[in-house]
């Protein structure tokens, strides 16, 4: 039952984490019975499974995601978005109009043009086809105004903290509206661009930071400072 | 700049041109992420030799009809800046740099999890800015970590490094002028978990136990480089770390 | 008829078998197929082979000409060898510049023949530092069945024990054609062995559906005494240590079968 690490100690690609009875969990994989890191990242072990919290990886959609995404081509009878995933991502004209789209009707670039940052979920996502859309639930839609931050994907539930508890802190201290994307993009809208300011530079230090501990604490000082010394 | 041809390379008591031993490897200096634009990169110093690796992806396949229904495509180019050699090199690819580039594909490909990304293409560059001899072991250990930087999951990384005969010596880490004036040079690149050789070239004449030799000293050099990697990739987490706990 | 389609339960039969120690074409793993051997095929060149290896066909043409010496090497001939994958010998060949399997192709063959140094290049000068003999071996892959590069590096040694020079003299500064012919100076006799990794088994001389199966390929080349002269590990997969160096065992030991085929007397 032997383990080689301690509990989130740093670990490189190809890093023997386990051996025999262990399961290999997120960003490990097992071959001949050991349990090797795939990324580089904080080892964790609970139970019989390991994995390791990557501190860098990229965004592979997942069904029930909220997502933010650019749109960069107006198609046929939709869009296609970037959401920083390794696919593009597809919303049908049916899906906005809520309707069958009708080509002579519906002028597809007056609902949503080629640069427009729109909040979306993935409704479906396999091996073989690229991500759908939709925006059809409250809160989906063009972000017309506010901040996009953008960080490493995995670092997104530190963002949100255990039970919501960084995020809520955050909208607290700087009286913003957040809105997490799976994929790694933020958003972020205040009554000043002074309090939008101040939850972009906490993000951004939560990203830098946050395979430390008492991150929390040291955040909320962090704001405060900021907004003391305006 | 022209380089004087020296009479002999290495001395009587093992020493060579630049006073390493025969078993030692050039001074290396690493440095991952260094490029803001591609998904992950990498710069390596091995002796006088400097390359940098970058990727990018995975991500869409273009032109599209290249995609595997089942995998990643992993493309990549070697490629040497016209500086980088004594007598100033073409920009067009060599047949030299085809060969390496292939070669340099099929020794990372084996560490790569392409199957968990079909229809996309991970592309590496690999550019030579100095070359002193070895620059696909250094090539190969630099675009390893510019994977492993770029958070593609890898089986391992992957280590290289180059043996050869000079003046009837087995060496390691052969500079150019070693490699020219020498009787044998074989590049090697290992992925320690899975025991696997995964670029082996030899070009001049050893008898077979002069070859499982070179073999072991090039595993001896890959393992030293495979421990210079983890700590490249280890170091810019470990600093925020500890000047943030403090 | 050939077909790329090959089937995943074909696939899966050839594996199986390798892995109990057989071959679909009943060889054994380190047997190599039937070898034809035909010289001196196209009259037009100083030198040429044709090499049936199994149902691959390489032909190999060796043209000499006179031109001028690298700098590094003012009183040594040059060799160089190209290698064309012509769109007849298979349907995955394109017509177009060399990609990047006819250059390794080339590249493998031509250090098997330069480093055992096959070419007596010292005595290919015809005017010092100023005009050497080049050799030009062309490599022209006529049917695709699998392992190209042996059959290719056979057809180059048997074409270039069939090339003969015109002799000349130089006179007034100009190299005048004498009547008469010198053979080249070949004095080593290189030989690729090349190997697939197949159910973690070595199999030598691997044909088109072996290839298609295999996890990787590693050629070594072998001079007339036993030496290594060149290694090759191609393909997606890799080889262990032990591997590698039971290959290099086996290889020396098939260079020598296969030389006897070449090299007469």
């Amino acid at each position: 039952m032997p383990t080689f690490y301690e509990r989130r100690q740093l670990v490189t690609p190809g890093d023997l984490l386990a051996e025999d009875d262990y399961v290999a969990g997120e960003n490990t994989y097992k071959d001949g019975g050991k349990i090797y890191a795939t990324r580089v990242g904080l080892v964790d072990y609970e139970d019989r499974k390991v994995h390791v919290v990557a501190l860098k990886a990229f965004y592979i959609p997942y069904v029930g995601d909220m997502v933010i995404g650019k749109v960069v081509e107006v198609g046929l009878s939709g869009w296609m978005v970037n959401v920083k995933a390794p696919y593009p991502a597809l919303l049908r004209a049916s899906d906005v109009l809520d309707r069958p789209f009708r080509p002579q009707e519906d002028d597809l670039p007056s609902i949503f043009d080629v640069g427009d940052l729109i909040i979306a979920k993935i409704v479906a996502y396999d091996r073989t086809r690229d991500p759908l859309l939709t925006v059809r639930e409250p809160g989906l839609g063009k972000i017309t105004r506010g901040q996009i931050v953008e960080i490493t994907p995995t670092k997104i539930p530190r963002v949100i903290g255990r039970k919501g508890s960084m995020i809520n802190m955050l909208k607290q201290e700087t009286g913003c509206h957040v809105t997490i994307g799976q994929n790694g993009l933020i958003f972020v809208s205040g009554k000043t661009p002074e309090d939008e300011r101040l939850a972009v530079m906490a993000i951004r230090k939560i990203e830098q930071e946050a395979h430390t501990s008492r991150l929390t604490d040291r955040v909320t000082e962090m704001i405060r400072r900021e907004k003391g010394g305006v | 700049m022209l380089q004087e041809t020296p009479s002999k390379l290495i001395d009587e008591r093992g020493i060579r041109l630049d006073g390493r031993g025969l078993n030692e490897l050039r001074p290396v200096k690493i440095e991952v992420g260094v490029l803001s634009n591609a998904d992950g990169s990498a710069y390596i110093e091995q002796g006088k030799s400097k390359i940098l690796a970058a990727v990018y992806g995975p991500k869409e396949v273009h032109p599209k009809h290249l995609a595997l229904p089942d995998r990643a495509l992993l493309r990549c180019r070697y490629h040497m800046a016209p500086f980088s050699v004594e007598e100033r090199k073409s920009p067009a690819p060599s047949r030299r740099e085809m060969e390496l580039s292939k070669v340099i594909r099929e020794a990372l490909e084996p560490s790569v999890f392409v199957e968990y990304y079909p229809r996309t293409s991970i592309d590496l560059f690999i550019e030579v800015l100095q070359a002193d001899g070895g620059t696909r072991c250094s090539g190969i250990t630099v675009a390893s970590l510019a994977l492993a930087d770029a958070g593609i999951p890898m089986r391992d990384l992957v280590a290289a490094c180059a043996v050869g005969k000079v003046e009837g010596r087995l060496v390691l880490d052969l500079t150019d002028l070693e490699d020219k004036g020498g009787e044998a040079d074989v590049p090697l690149a290992w992925m320690p978990n899975l025991n696997a050789v995964t670029l082996l070239q030899m070009d001049g004449m050893l008898t077979i136990k002069e070859f499982e030799q070179v073999m072991n000293l090039a595993l001896e050099g890959c393992k030293q480089v495979y421990q210079l990697q983890k700590e490249a990739l280890k170091v810019k987490y470990v600093t925020v770390k500890e000047a943030v706990e403090e | 008829m050939s077909s790329i389609m090959f089937s995943r339960v074909k696939q899966k039969q050839i594996a199986q078998l390798i892995s109990s120690g057989k071959r679909l074409d009943g060889r054994g793993l380190t047997d190599y197929r039937e070898v034809q051997l035909e010289d001196g095929v196209i009259e037009r060149a100083e030198g040429s082979a044709r090499v049936r290896l199994g149902k691959t066909e390489v032909m190999v043409g060796i043209k000499i000409e006179v031109g001028e010496p690298f700098p590094d090497v003012p009183n040594e001939g040059v060799l160089t060898v190209n290698a064309e994958l012509v769109p007849l010998a298979s349907p995955t060949f394109e017509p177009g510049p060399p990609d990047e399997n006819s250059i390794e192709l080339a590249r493998i063959v031509d250090r098997g023949i330069r480093e055992s140094k096959a070419v007596a290049l010292e005595k290919l000068c015809v005017e010092p530092g100023k005009r050497v003999f080049i050799v030009f071996i062309d490599i022209y892959v006529l049917n695709h069945d699998g392992n190209l590069i042996d059959a290719s590096a056979i057809a180059s040694l048997a074409a270039l024990l069939n090339t003969k020079m015109f002799n000349y003299e130089v006179t007034g500064g100009e190299v005048k054609i004498k009547p008469g012919y010198t053979p080249l100076p070949v004095r080593n006799y290189p030989m690729a062995v090349t190997f697939a990794k197949i159910s973690d088994k070595l199999v030598v001389d691997p044909w088109l559906e072996e290839e298609q199966v295999m996890d990787a390929r590693l050629t070594m080349t072998v001079e007339k005494d036993g030496k290594v002269c060149a290694v090759q590990k191609g393909g997606y997969g890799y080889f262990t240590m032990q591997q590698v160096l039971e290959a290099a065992k086996i290889a020396q030991e098939k260079a020598e079968e296969l030389r006897k085929l070449v090299v007469k007397g």
